[in-house]
């Protein structure tokens, strides 16, 4: 098996994001889904276990894996894009919503020696 | 015959033998099932796995000794444990007490320096009490260090001489306590790790065996999915209980179980970690929940809340480390624990196997040695979840009647046990958690 052929893993048909497998570069990449594949469009690169959207959500809409959604779009989000912090958010953890989009580091606590 | 006749005949051939395969290698799995397996019976009537005895330190001071008694026994069974601080903790106590009687434990020698709070006379008293060998010794009445590991080592051996005579009982699936957490997660433990961990935890429930599953914190965001697995009244009260406790505590300190790494892995949300977390419950309804140190009181399926209970929860963390959560379920009477691991966690545990799934392919070929279960394959599209599932048991049974996991091979004889602040049992109405929330439990007698 090829395994290195871009990849995402769609969990739920009702889904409308799915999960990179491998990196995905922009372009064509094969969806996975209960067995079945298909090809679909990447509009800019998915890092690996990143989460790429099958269909578009409109903002404020939810985002859904797994069945359920598992949080709002900040943003109109079209197919082919990468879904992470910058176009989406919790419902409850409000301080993710400001960590670095590619670290995932968090801004909010000072690294600056206290002088006095 | 004709080229093309014979083609399709070679095609019928092999696809016969194929069919013919898969149902022998589906009758092959059924088989693990009936499975059974000679455990050690203890005199309180708990089969175990493993035949150990554990030197059990009470406080810092005493923790060199013990190691060196066990150093120079140096057996594969011989393990050590212990609880670092001087002043006691009902919490850390009752976790030693459980593990002292634990059905993996034949004997335990209690290491104490003499002026601690926790009391090794007492520790060694309760498993005696339980039918183990045990034994006690303080460092100050047996002349400190050189004089205290002699007599260890001593104590210890003739404990090992009399575990020789350990009876052996017959025990299958239905008698198996499992337990389940993941660690060091990545984005292939919720799409395939806890995937094939809940299968089998469905496959072991139908087999009237008792699955145990921890990390309330990793359920926020899934309320209405959790509760409507709650088996009875009581199991929706005491999950509800449980999961506005950990939302309430995650609110308080503004922090989810979710960490920076998980985010640059591709993780979003706390909702969405916790579907992938709560997928190794499987399907099969939550019995109610377990705290730290209670057995089940019946077989099936339980939620384990290790989290400290208000208002110590400012305390601080909910979950030290990855070890910590294993002693919990362990304390809980697993006989062995499944670790999900993505990224690939190397720990094991003194005093009960850890089985440590991954379901990323590479980290298993990078990790091998450390690597028990690779459930790979299902994200590759080469096995299903539930064949894998089916493998997962089969290694399951053979580690239960003596094939060693990979950690034991290596030596991992992890523990760790903290302070805490937690309840005895669920206790719904005695909290004070954040006003109206919870007002339909409160106002319950």
């Amino acid at each position: 098996m090829e395994k290195r052929k871009a990849r995402a893993f769609q969990i739920e048909p009702q889904d409308n994001v799915a999960t990179a497998l491998t990196p995905i570069p922009m372009g064509g990449f094969t969806l996975l889904c209960g067995g079945t594949e298909s090809t679909a469009e990447a509009s800019e690169e998915i890092p690996q276990g990143h989460k790429v959207a099958v269909r578009p959500v409109r903002k404020g809409g939810a985002v859904i894996k797994y069945g359920i959604p598992i949080g709002e779009a900040t943003a109109d989000i079209e197919a082919g894009q990468w879904v992470h912090l910058h176009c989406m958010k919790s419902g409850y953890d409000e301080r993710s919503s400001g960590l670095d989009i590619h670290t995932g580091e968090a801004g909010d606590i000072s690294y600056t020696l206290t002088k006095e | 015959m004709p080229i093309i006749d014979a083609g399709k005949a070679a095609v019928k051939t092999l696809l016969y033998h194929g069919e013919k395969m898969r149902v022998e290698i589906a009758m092959e799995l059924e088989k693990w099932k009936n499975l059974t397996w000679e455990g050690y019976l203890r005199k309180d009537k708990r089969i175990g796995i493993r035949n150990k005895v554990l030197v059990v330190y009470t406080v810092e001071c005493a923790s060199h000794v013990a190691r060196e008694i066990v150093g120079k026994v140096n057996l594969a069974d011989v393990e050590v444990i212990g609880f670092a601080g001087c002043t006691d903790n009902e919490y850390a106590i009752r976790l030693l007490l459980a593990l002292v009687t634990h059905p993996n434990v034949g004997a335990v020698l209690a290491v104490g320096l003499g002026c601690e709070y926790t009391r090794a006379d007492r520790l060694a008293a309760a498993a005696a009490g339980q039918g183990r060998e045990a034994g006690h010794l303080f460092i100050q009445e047996n002349g400190g260090t050189p004089g205290s590991i002699r007599k260890g080592v001593e104590m210890v051996c003739d404990m090992m001489e009399r575990l020789k005579n350990t009876p052996r009982a017959s025990m299958g699936f239905s008698d198996l306590v499992v337990g389940a957490e993941c660690g060091g997660s990545d984005f292939t433990s919720g799409l395939a790790g806890n995937v094939v961990v809940g299968k089998f935890y469905d496959m072991l429930e139908e087999m009237g065996g008792t699955p145990v599953f921890e990390e309330i914190v990793e359920a926020v965001g899934l309320k209405n999915l959790l509760l409507q697995r709650a088996a009875d009244e009581k199991a929706r009260q005491e999950l509800n209980f449980t999961y506005e406790k950990a939302l309430d505590y995650c609110r308080s300190v503004r922090q989810y179980s979710v960490s920076p790494g998980n985010f640059a892995g591709g993780l979003t949300t706390i909702e969405e970690k916790s579907m992938g977390a709560f997928a190794k419950s499987g399907t099969k309804p939550i019995r109610g929940v377990l705290k730290v140190a209670m057995m089940p009181p019946k077989k099936g399926l339980w939620l384990l809340d290790s989290t400290p209970d208000p208002h110590f929860m400012q305390f601080g963390i909910t979950n030290p480390n990855d070890n910590e959560g294993l002693m919990d379920l362990i304390s809980c009477g697993c006989h062995l624990t499944i670790l999900v691991t993505g990224r690939g966690n190397v720990t094991g545990s003194a005093v009960a196997p850890v089985v440590k799934l991954t379901g990323n392919h590479d980290t298993y070929l990078r990790m091998k040695e450390d690597m028990d279960f690779d459930a790979g394959p299902v994200l590759e599209g080469e096995k299903s979840a539930e064949e894998m599932a089916e493998e997962l048991g089969q290694y399951i049974g053979r580690v239960c009647a003596g094939q060693r996991t990979k950690g034991e091979i290596l030596g991992h004889k992890e523990y760790c046990i903290p302070y805490k602040y937690q309840d005895r049992g669920v206790a719904l109405h005695n909290c004070a958690l954040s006003a109206g929330r919870l007002q339909n439990i409160h106002s319950k007698p």
